[in-house]
């Protein structure tokens, strides 16, 4: 596959390939965005270099997807922007279906801890040494993760308490 | 019953366990547990819920506040009160069938929204854009900044005290959504944007209307900056509230005008230049204050800068057609549609299928909407319905903002903080 990548991203793969030989996996583009798959146990020393030694200082975002019937089932994907030569950059690592878990990145990017939990409301993606690992949009009494592709799109009937809508008699 | 935790003492009347984790986390955020009643003796301490239902949280906010006295020791925010899943409906739907949903995400500047889906496909989908599609985009995007700004002007003057800012404000965005009634046909959610370029030309009305409200609206604004920059008691007021120092600003993830205020020029505008951006000049405000008066600053200029951007897409306003004239990736134009078969096969085929990217294909493109970064995360599977789109909204990440910046604050200041911040519920909980 040919890649036509930038200077700047030319040097993270080189990086990364030289430092992290046994978890790095493919590197590949897709309309011009550049995505980087790495081992899921590695992701968190791999975030650490990628902010000290190429200023991806800032987290766009977190989020997961469900590769439903693939054989990894879950994927959670990084978009790092790098402040410093202006270049985006995508980091995946994928998951088993039973028990997803990752580590973490809040400890490199405080923002990271709203959108992991809402990578793990939407997914039931554990991520591991999370501060305050809660769901988000989601109350806690709902048992279901609705973004995964078995989840009906009408919702289940009944998997969640309404509040009473008539006016409390204490 | 142990009364010294905050959740032993509150009885929630629903989502009992929700509310239970959310207390607890308040408990235990900075990891220093504090018991409410222990070195309290003259009871100042309290845990004050704000909202979801409350005027100044701009929607359905709710934010828990332990206090001492007047001052806020920790916060947590509690969002999702607006959940509708449109992730999950994205799913379920083709490209276009979805923008309308994307309207009413940020309901204050539904414009960008939809040009943010636009673009995004389009890049997915190796879509040409008209040049004058790309022209009347900027115009309406710069419109729509100009409508979220004057919500967050009228309301932040507001929540500080002055009542007549937010009629003032009204009646200026009152013309702008004249204006989008004549450039769109709808006044608010208006949908205007099509894969492969936008619905209709701009009529002679809307374009005499656009003119007239880029010469009215700056003597309006300066009015504004003569009332409002030396004004003793909103100077007062917001400046050193709700302060994101520097060096916090990025890690914390704070976008857009948040963002600019506290000193980085980021700017999608600027960084990866969509539509025409980089044929216009324009400059990124920013200020390194990183409180309220800073981003009241960045977001005035802006509307100076958002002024400027119209007047010369008016200048370079090219001729030609508006929407992309290949009928497997844009819709034709309802000519076609009503008098060729051709023409209402193709209008069919795209109402049912619609466009489809290839198989696999991955792509991320961002705009730069009046709150923030806001951008678009497609994977396809090569039908016309996306396999998966994950919405990169502003607002999420500032209120993320919010929940640090809160602390030390005093609690008459939340609702300036708030109005600072300017979020929108509608894009944070999706």
């Amino acid at each position: 596959m040919d890649l036509e990548l930038s200077d700047t991203l030319q040097t993270v793969v080189d990086g990364l390939s030289e430092d992290f030989t046994d978890s790095f996996i493919e590197v590949y583009q897709s309309s011009g965005d550049t995505f980087i798959r790495v081992e899921a146990d590695a992701n968190i020393e791999i975030c650490r270099y990628l902010k000290r030694e190429h200023h991806f200082i800032y987290l766009s975002d977190v989020f997961g997807t469900d590769r439903f019937t693939s054989e990894e089932r879950f994927e959670v994907i990084y978009n790092l922007f790098s402040m410093r030569d202006q270049e985006r950059l995508f980091l995946k690592v994928r998951l088993p279906e039973e028990n997803p878990a990752v580590s973490s990145v809040t400890s490199i990017w405080t923002s990271a801890s709203w959108m992991e939990r809402e990578a793990y409301d939407m997914f039931g993606i554990e991520f591991t040494d999370h501060p305050d690992f809660r769901r988000i949009y989601m109350p806690e009494d709902f048992d279901y993760y609705p973004l995964r592709k078995e989840f009906p799109l009408l919702g289940i009937p009944g998997s969640i308490d309404l509040p009473s809508s008539t006016p409390d008699t204490e | 019953m142990d009364t010294k935790h905050i959740k032993d003492q509150v009885d929630p009347k629903f989502f009992k366990e929700h509310q239970h984790k959310l207390y607890q986390a308040l408990e235990d955020k900075h990891t220093t547990l504090e018991m409410l009643e222990d070195d309290d003796p003259l009871n100042t301490k309290m845990v004050l819920n704000m909202g979801p239902q409350h005027p100044a949280t701009h929607g359905v906010l709710r934010l828990i506040l332990q206090l001492n006295g007047e001052l806020i020791e920790k916060a947590k925010v509690d969002i999702g009160y607006l959940h509708r899943g449109v992730e999950k409906i994205a799913e379920n739907k083709t490209y276009q069938e979805f923008m309308p949903y994307t309207d009413r995400m940020d309901y204050l500047s539904p414009y960008s929204n939809n040009v943010a889906l636009c673009t995004a496909v389009e890049k997915i989908a190796n879509v040409e854009v008209p040049e004058r599609a790309h022209y009347i985009r900027m115009i309406g995007c710069e419109l729509a900044r100009l409508t979220s700004h004057l919500i967050w002007l009228g309301t932040l003057i507001m929540d500080a005290g002055a009542v007549s800012y937010f009629i003032w404000a009204f009646r200026e965005r009152e013309k702008l959504h004249d204006i989008f009634d004549h450039l769109t046909g709808h006044r608010f959610t208006v949908s205007h944007s099509r894969i492969g370029g936008v619905h209709n030309d701009i009529t002679d009305t809307a374009m005499a209307l656009i003119k007239e409200f880029v010469d009215t609206f700056p003597q309006e604004l300066k009015d504004w900056h003569m009332t409002l920059d030396r004004n003793r008691i909103f100077y007062d007021r917001n400046r050193g509230a709700g302060v994101l120092k520097t060096e916090d600003a990025l890690n914390s993830g704070a976008a857009g005008p948040t963002l600019r205020g506290s000193g980085y020029a980021y700017d999608m505008r600027k960084v990866a230049p969509y539509a025409r951006y980089d044929e216009v000049e324009f400059e990124v405000p920013t200020r390194l204050e990183g409180d309220n008066l800073a981003r009241y600053y960045v977001r005035m200029e802006e509307m100076h800068e958002s002024i400027r951007i119209i007047r010369q897409c008016l200048d370079k306003l090219p001729k030609g057609p508006v929407r992309a004239d290949n009928a497997k990736q844009a819709y034709p134009s309802k000519d076609e549609v009503y008098y060729s078969m051709e023409g209402m096969i193709h209008d069919f085929m795209m109402t049912d299928t619609g466009i489809c990217p290839p198989d696999g294909a991955e792509a991320y493109h961002a705009v730069e909407a009046a709150k923030g970064e806001l951008g678009y995360f497609i994977q396809s599977d090569g039908t016309g319905h996306p396999w998966r789109l994950k919405i990169n909204s502003p607002s999420f990440k500032n209120i993320q903002v919010l929940e640090d910046i809160l602390e030390g604050e005093m609690v008459s200041d939340t609702v300036v903080i708030i109005g600072g911040v300017d979020p929108v519920m509608g894009e944070c909980d999706k």
